[in-house]
């Protein structure tokens, strides 16, 4: 059954349909032990579908119709299995004891109503099940087990931290509750479906570094799905690529990188911003020579929020931050979660109140004037959304949708709107036929493309980019920069980049503030900051950047 | 529709128009279909009574009581006046929707607007929310009972009570939906193209709510022709020898044992007005949720 013993999952001629619409075609991969494999693919490539059928969670109407998974023998327990064909209790024999696994969202796959502890602990107890009444172990010695996974996993005071509720714990330390978990069982084969996708990259980089360690010392195989190359490239001996439920090519890291034999490898690498940025030394094309007076300035920004349930306590989310935007460039804002750059995105936009200090575009700033003044302001300044899910009416058809700031601004009559629509859709290269379909009928990059047309109506000079990317596909994420910077080539666009992704400033900024808990911890362009950087924290960024490691 | 770039039409710009979406969702559902269609029938069953009954409602025949079902003459039966059934059901069918539909209205004419602004503003949530509490801590019987009081029991005055009873509720359904969707980013993106708190209400919130109101309205619309059976039971809604569901279901209990026809016809009917309007009600949710259109 096995063709190599030495292989821990051999995948062979695998179709996975749903409700009898083929997803997975003839897959065909096979892992060593000890092995770390990476699956890498854009969503709806089938990379989560092929975890599916191993673990055989096929999710609604998906069937296994083709093919085998054999699992090798395990060290101490279990056989030979293929899982393709497994009954049901040999499969929950399986999950969880022999086959572990990371799921994707820290925040969403542990039970909030339940303490950590006891769930580390129900994972435990349920991979002995099967031993019977030798195999268990009695509540003190559960706990002791679990405390010791916790730690094992990277929880400091654990003994403590047993005891306390998922919402008190930071989405890294949720992570590491979750890699506890799936090690409770001592699985042979680990299966880590995208498990830092959700984490800043400074975390990111800690629960990996933590996750080899851990699995290298435990001789565990890893498969690890990931959309991030340069993150396949730095963290596993071998690539597997997908696409359109197919395997277009496998190899090494430096094969995959260096020399990619298919076409749509090489798009996906010549995509992939964090391995773009690593291999091409040189940062976008000098800044326009001319540089112009600035368009936004921000000035000595401070922002307290008050801290609910105490009297006086406030926390400051900006604090003291101070750069400037000049016409015609782009500035990128760079920070982890909580270090203050969305809101002061927000208060540019006006949408939230500075508690001192200034943001002025074009000398006015939006939450100091009335009117007309305001309005004028307010058609100069435009966001784009982080998510192309949310920031659209669902209700609104796309026409309307792209005309409603023309609308509300009372520009033009009906037919000359829906002009400017048409213009506005040819600008972002999108049909004309999509005008009056819903948002939801979109795919996410088609959405951020009306999100843009609909920021562009009312011919603003600056654009909010508040994450704009980070929601998409690489490839997809690739043509949403490059549609950027050729509006701002011809309608000389000026952008205010919020993001956390460094590889993306790289490819579209010209100056960089890089922001932490509210403070400004270094600015200057993206040469000298990528080039040169002077903090610290600037350094520990830029090292976390996935695939650096081949920028030789 | 055709996803190719269409060649800009003079004048059109080639965008297409929207119209005839929400019908086209509700032909694609065939329980839609069943409930409006059931619905269809129960009204014109209720605007056409005077025509299709065979006999005045209020018409005895005190020389055949208690006829069975499918008797000559009387092909529902009678009741313990001699008073024939089906007459009197489908005339009972009339008041009991107009008591259903203007109770309904009354609290969705009402309830949306002060759900809007108590989602929306602070101030208001705290004066709206408390004149709610207020509401919600008389039951509706008393007010049924007031008003009845004041200007008599009639049919109006039955459904006022019930819709005034139904207004918390549909306030706080909208506020609600309010709460969640002012915070959405599409609003937040209205603000920042300077939309008037007008305008974010009526042209993101209240399409979005649309669907809660819909359920919330189907789910008032049984709850009063049911709570107008109760009124008119303790004589503070419709005055006999009027027919309505209601009356009729309670006249009947009397003798359910040797006539329960009497009891089940009418019950059926009320049933069925609940079923069709459920049953159109989730179509109609459907239709209006953009996010649904896949599902064909």
């Amino acid at each position: 059954m096995l063709q190599d013993a030495e292989n821990i999952l051999e995948v062979s001629d695998l179709d996975v349909t749903f409700g009898g619409t083929p997803v997975l075609h003839r897959i065909g991969f096979s892992m060593r032990r000890g092995e770390r494999v990476a699956i890498v693919g854009q969503s709806g490539s089938g990379k989560s579908t092929a975890i599916g059928a191993i673990l055989r969670l096929l999710p609604g109407s998906g069937r296994i119709t083709h093919g085998s998974i054999v699992l090798g023998a395990g060290r101490t327990r279990g056989g030979v299995e293929d899982l393709a064909t497994a009954t049901e209790p040999v499969m929950r024999s399986i999950r969880g004891q022999r086959v572990g696994l990371v799921p994707q969202d820290p925040m969403s796959n542990l039970n909030p109503a339940m303490k950590i502890g006891p769930q580390v602990a129900d994972a435990l107890v349920a991979s002995r099940r099967d031993l019977g009444a030798e195999g268990k172990l009695d509540r003190a010695e559960v706990k002791r087990r679990a405390v010791a996974l916790l730690t094992e996993a990277g929880i400091p005071d654990a003994e403590r931290r047993y005891g306390q509720y998922p919402h008190e714990f930071s989405g890294g330390m949720r992570q590491r509750v979750l890699i506890a978990i799936a090690l409770a069982g001592e699985p042979e084969l680990l299966i880590a479906d995208e498990p830092t996708s959700a984490l800043d990259v400074t975390v990111q980089r800690q629960i990996l570094n933590h996750l080899q360690s851990l699995v290298d010392a435990r001789g565990t195989s890893l498969l690890f799905i990931t959309h991030d190359l340069g993150l396949a490239a730095d963290r596993t001996d071998r690539i597997i690529v997908m696409s359109e439920g197919r395997i277009v090519e496998v190899g090494t890291p430096r094969q995959i990188l260096l020399d990619p034999q298919e076409e749509y490898t090489k798009q996906l690498v010549a995509a992939a911003p964090s391995v773009a940025a690593a291999l091409d030394a040189d940062p976008l094309a000098e800044t326009p020579a001319a540089r112009s007076e600035p368009i936004l300035v921000v000035r000595n920004l401070v922002k307290e929020f008050a801290l609910r349930g105490q009297r006086g306590g406030t926390v400051r989310a900006v604090n003291d931050v101070s750069f400037q935007v000049e016409r015609g460039t782009t500035t990128a804002v760079v920070g982890e979660s909580g270090s203050g750059k969305t809101t002061v995105a927000r208060i540019i936009l006006g949408l939230e109140s500075a508690s001192s200090g200034e943001a002025l575009i074009d000398g006015a700033s939006l939450t100091t004037t009335r009117g007309a003044q305001r309005r004028a302001l307010r058609r100069m300044v435009q966001p784009v959304f982080q998510d192309p899910y949310g920031s659209l009416d669902p209700t609104y058809s796309i026409e309307r949708l792209i005309d409603e700031p023309l609308r509300i601004f009372g520009v033009g009559d009906r037919e000359s709107r829906r002009e400017r629509v048409a213009e506005l859709l040819d600008q972002v290269a999108l049909p004309r036929g999509v005008a009056q379909r819903r948002p939801n009928e979109l795919s996410g990059g088609q959405r951020q493309r009306v999100a843009i047309a609909r920021a562009l109506a009312l011919e603003p000079e600056l654009l909010i980019c508040d994450e704009a990317v980070s929601a998409l596909d690489v490839l997809v994420q690739d043509q949403i920069l490059t549609l950027l910077a050729d509006l701002q080539d011809r309608l000389g666009l000026t952008y205010l980049f919020i993001t956390h992704d460094l590889s993306v400033v790289r490819q579209i900024a010209h100056d960089v503030v890089v922001m932490r808990s509210g403070d400004v911890v270094e600015s200057g362009t993206v040469d000298e900051v990528f080039n040169r950087p002077r903090a610290d924290y600037t350094k520990e960024l830029l090292g976390a950047i996935p695939g650096a490691a081949f920028a030789a | 529709m055709a996803v190719e770039t269409l060649p800009p039409k003079a004048g059109g710009a080639g965008l297409g128009s929207g119209r005839g979406r929400i019908l086209s969702s509700l032909r694609h559902n065939p329980l839609g279909i069943t409930g409006g269609i059931m619905l269809v029938a129960v009204v014109l069953a209720g605007l056409l009574a005077p025509l299709l009954a065979p006999y005045s409602p209020s018409e005895v025949h005190f020389d055949t009581p208690f006829q069975r079902p499918l008797t000559e003459g009387f092909p529902l039966g009678t009741d313990d006046l001699g008073r024939d059934i089906l007459s009197r059901l489908l005339f009972g069918i009339q008041t009991s929707l107009q008591v259903g539909v203007l109770s309904v209205l009354l609290a969705v004419v009402i309830g949306t607007p002060l759900g809007l602004l108590a989602g929306y503003s602070r101030g208001f949530d705290a004066v709206i929310s408390r004149l709610t509490d207020v509401t919600l801590a008389f039951p509706f019987l008393i007010i049924a009972v007031g008003l009845a009081a004041i200007s008599g029991p009639s049919l109006g005055n039955a459904a006022i009570a019930l819709g005034i009873a139904q207004i918390p509720t549909m306030i706080r359904v909208v506020r609600g939906e309010t709460l969640r969707i002012k915070e959405s980013d599409f609003v937040l993106g209205a603000r920042t193209m300077d939309a008037s708190p007008t305008w974010i209400m009526l042209r993101h919130v209240l399409p979005n709510a649309t669907s809660a109101i819909i359920v919330q309205a189907t789910v008032i619309m049984p709850v009063a022709v049911i709570g107008e059976a109760l009124l008119s039971f303790l004589g503070l809604g419709i005055q006999p020898p009027t027919p309505s569901l209601g009356i009729m279901l309670s006249d009947a209990q009397q003798y359910i044992f040797r006539a329960p026809s009497a009891a089940i016809f009418p019950g059926i009917a009320i049933a069925l007005i609940c079923l069709a309007f459920n049953l159109f009600g989730d179509a109609l949710r459907d239709a209006f949720d953009p996010t649904n259109t896949t599902r064909k």
